[in-house]
């Protein structure tokens, strides 16, 4: 029969069957297993607690020291040291510290550590991003990545999918945060529940792999166990100037069978902004109204690339940020903070009253560098406005591109790239 | 396996920021995350509830991030099930894989009220409302999650040296 989507071909030849079918319950080989300075510890102590004295392979685990550092507090700092000493003792390859760590998912697609083919899971919800690359990647937690580390396997539920033919190209300034946006507004928080989104179509030619890591990162936001990209050219060609390794480009059959099939046009997105408190509460740029900020914040795993830098970059240079408003641009990598120092986007950032920090997830999660009072509006490139998700429970987020988080920046309210 | 307990009742998309505020991850300490349990949506909760409890909400419980301190804040304040219309993909495997019972069961979802008695039979799958005198049905655990809930999490379960 077949009749697979990439997803479902990708798992059934992890699990080392010809078919799968959805709902069916497999056990799957890993390519590569992350946690981060928080959800590590948490699973570094079920492996201990287990007995389990090695790890499957000290090759396919990454560690990545990114929420609360350079460490926050006390606390913090205890959960890095621990994985920090895990990482020592078991001669993990991909420990990334600070100096070296960036956004764990703006770090592994950057560094070739996931491509194509692969089956991946990480104690990190947004681990759906490399999906943009063709892998089958979905967030777990903390005993899932314990048992991951030790066994190289997971348990899955083999999920249908939701197809998203996507055709014509984006106007000026809509990007990846758009497209999601609009989706999400769509299809709702829960749109996606269990299932996968497979992105085909020729309109894939024309969005960026910055763009494509973006609308497969906020996938989680519909409830998508995992969103993929078909592998084209750009893809390829991103993946074979980073990996050392083989990858592995899967099709979907061409009768798979898909539970919706939603057709987007690409051209006839606008600039897309999602109200407190939920990813789906969506409004185009010119339906938002007056609404004065207090904070911005560009960067994150969602749009803190160096093509998101640009843009914010292109519309503040020569202006200034106005009064009253924290600008807090955070480029997600080393390399893209040197890439953009390079370019000249960090003085233009400075020079427009911005604060520049170091690779971290930081304000994202209300952990630190930019924690939002009681009353305040943050508009965020980040990835979800839920209640108290960035400080204060009285504290409120939109989430939008970073082209209408930097035009914001200028005039103090939300605002579209293009003066609207 | 069977339990029994008072309600605490929430609504859709209880999402895993509320159940336990990131501000409080930089601990792991199981007695710590159960006295933030809920608290940025209903401040009561840590002072209400008691051992053997049981929680109950519409969709979609526990979107949002992958982390464990959520049904593991829920557990350690005494919560023995969590029933809900439905649950986000994550905090299902999670509960499962730390040995917190939960079932998915629309109707009980949308009837069962706060502060009512509830009992619920894992094996039948069987939800009954005491207070209301009513009985929902959800679909047992197959047997693979019953396992891992017999021993109390996935570890547990593939316990050992992996050799
Ligand atoms: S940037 Fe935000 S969403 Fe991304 S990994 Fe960090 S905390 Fe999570």
């Amino acid at each position: 029969m077949s009749k697979m989507t990439m997803t479902q071909k990708i798992l059934a030849d992890h699990a080392g069957l010809d078919q799968v079918v959805p709902g069916q319950l497999i056990r799957a080989g890993l390519d590569m297993v992350l946690a981060n300075d928080i959800t590590g510890p948490v699973s570094i102590n079920e492996f201990e607690k287990a007995g389990f004295d090695s790890v499957f392979d000290r090759e396919k685990i990454s560690l990545v020291m990114d929420h609360f550092t350079p460490n926050k507090d006390i606390k913090s700092a205890q959960q890095c040291r621990q994985c920090r000493i895990f990482a020592g003792k078991h001669r993990i390859k991909h420990f990334y510290d600070v100096g070296k760590m960036g956004v764990e998912h703006a770090l592994l697609p950057e560094q070739g550590i996931v491509g194509a083919g692969d089956c991946i899971i990480g104690a990190d919800s947004h681990t759906c991003t490399y999906g943009a690359l063709g892998a089958f990647s979905t967030g777990v937690g903390s005993t899932d990545l314990a048992a991951g580390m030790a066994t190289g396997e997971a348990w899955f539920k083999v999920p249908e999918a939701i197809r998203f033919e996507l055709k014509g190209k984006p106007g000026p300034y809509v990007g990846g945060k758009d497209v999601i946006l609009h989706i999400i507004g769509m299809i709702g928080v829960d749109g996606s529940l269990y299932k996968s989104m497979e992105f085909t179509g020729e309109g894939i030619g024309n969005l960026s792999m910055d763009d494509r890591l973006t609308i497969a990162n906020m996938a989680i936001e519909a409830g998508a166990k995992n969103g993929i990209f078909m592998v084209d050219d750009v893809a390829e060609s991103y993946m074979k100037l980073r990996m050392e390794r083989p990858y592995k480009v899967y099709e979907p059959d061409e009768d798979a069978e898909y539970a919706e099939t939603f057709e987007i046009d690409l051209s006839e997105i606008k600039p897309t902004v999602a109200f407190p408190h939920l990813p789906e509460n969506t409004r185009t740029i010119d339906q938002v109204g007056d609404i004065a900020i207090d904070q911005v914040v560009i960067g994150s795993c969602t749009n803190g690339r160096l093509s998101d830098m640009g843009i914010a970059a292109d519309i503040m240079k020569g202006k200034k940020v106005a009064d009253g408003v924290r600008a807090i641009i955070i480029p997600a990598t080393q390399q893209i903070y040197k890439d953009c120092l390079k370019l000249g986007y960090i003085d233009t950032f400075i020079d427009a009253g911005c604060v520049v920090s170091t690779p971290t997830c930081g304000p994202c999660l209300g952990g630190y560098m930019g924690i939002l009072a009681q009353g305040e509006r943050c508009v965020a490139t980040t990835n979800r406005n839920f209640v108290g998700r960035m400080g204060h429970t009285e504290s409120e987020i939109y989430l939008a591109s970073p082209a209408v988080a930097a035009a914001s920046a200028l005039t103090g309210k939300i605002s579209g790239p293009k003066g609207e | 396996m069977k339990a029994q307990g008072t309600v605490h009742k929430y609504g859709n998309n209880v999402d895993t920021d509320v159940i336990i505020p990131a501000r409080y991850l930089n601990t792991q300490d199981h007695k710590e995350l159960a006295s933030h349990c809920m608290e940025d949506i209903d401040k009561d909760f840590v002072s209400k509830v008691k051992e053997g409890d049981i929680m109950v909400a519409e969709n979609n419980f526990g979107c949002g991030s992958s982390r464990e301190h959520a049904p593991i804040a829920i557990k350690a304040s005494g919560i023995k099930c969590v029933i809900a219309k439905s649950f986000a993909r994550i905090f299902y495997r999670n509960a499962i894989n730390i040995g917190l019972p939960i079932l998915e069961c629309s109707e009980a979802g949308e009837k069962i009220q706060a502060g009512d008695q509830v009992e619920v039979d894992f094996d039948t799958g069987e939800i009954r409302n005491i207070t209301r005198g009513e009985t929902y049905k959800a679909i047992p655990f197959p047997d693979f999650i019953k396992e891992i809930m017999d021993k109390d999490g996935l570890l547990n379960s593939i316990k050992g040296p992996a050799k």
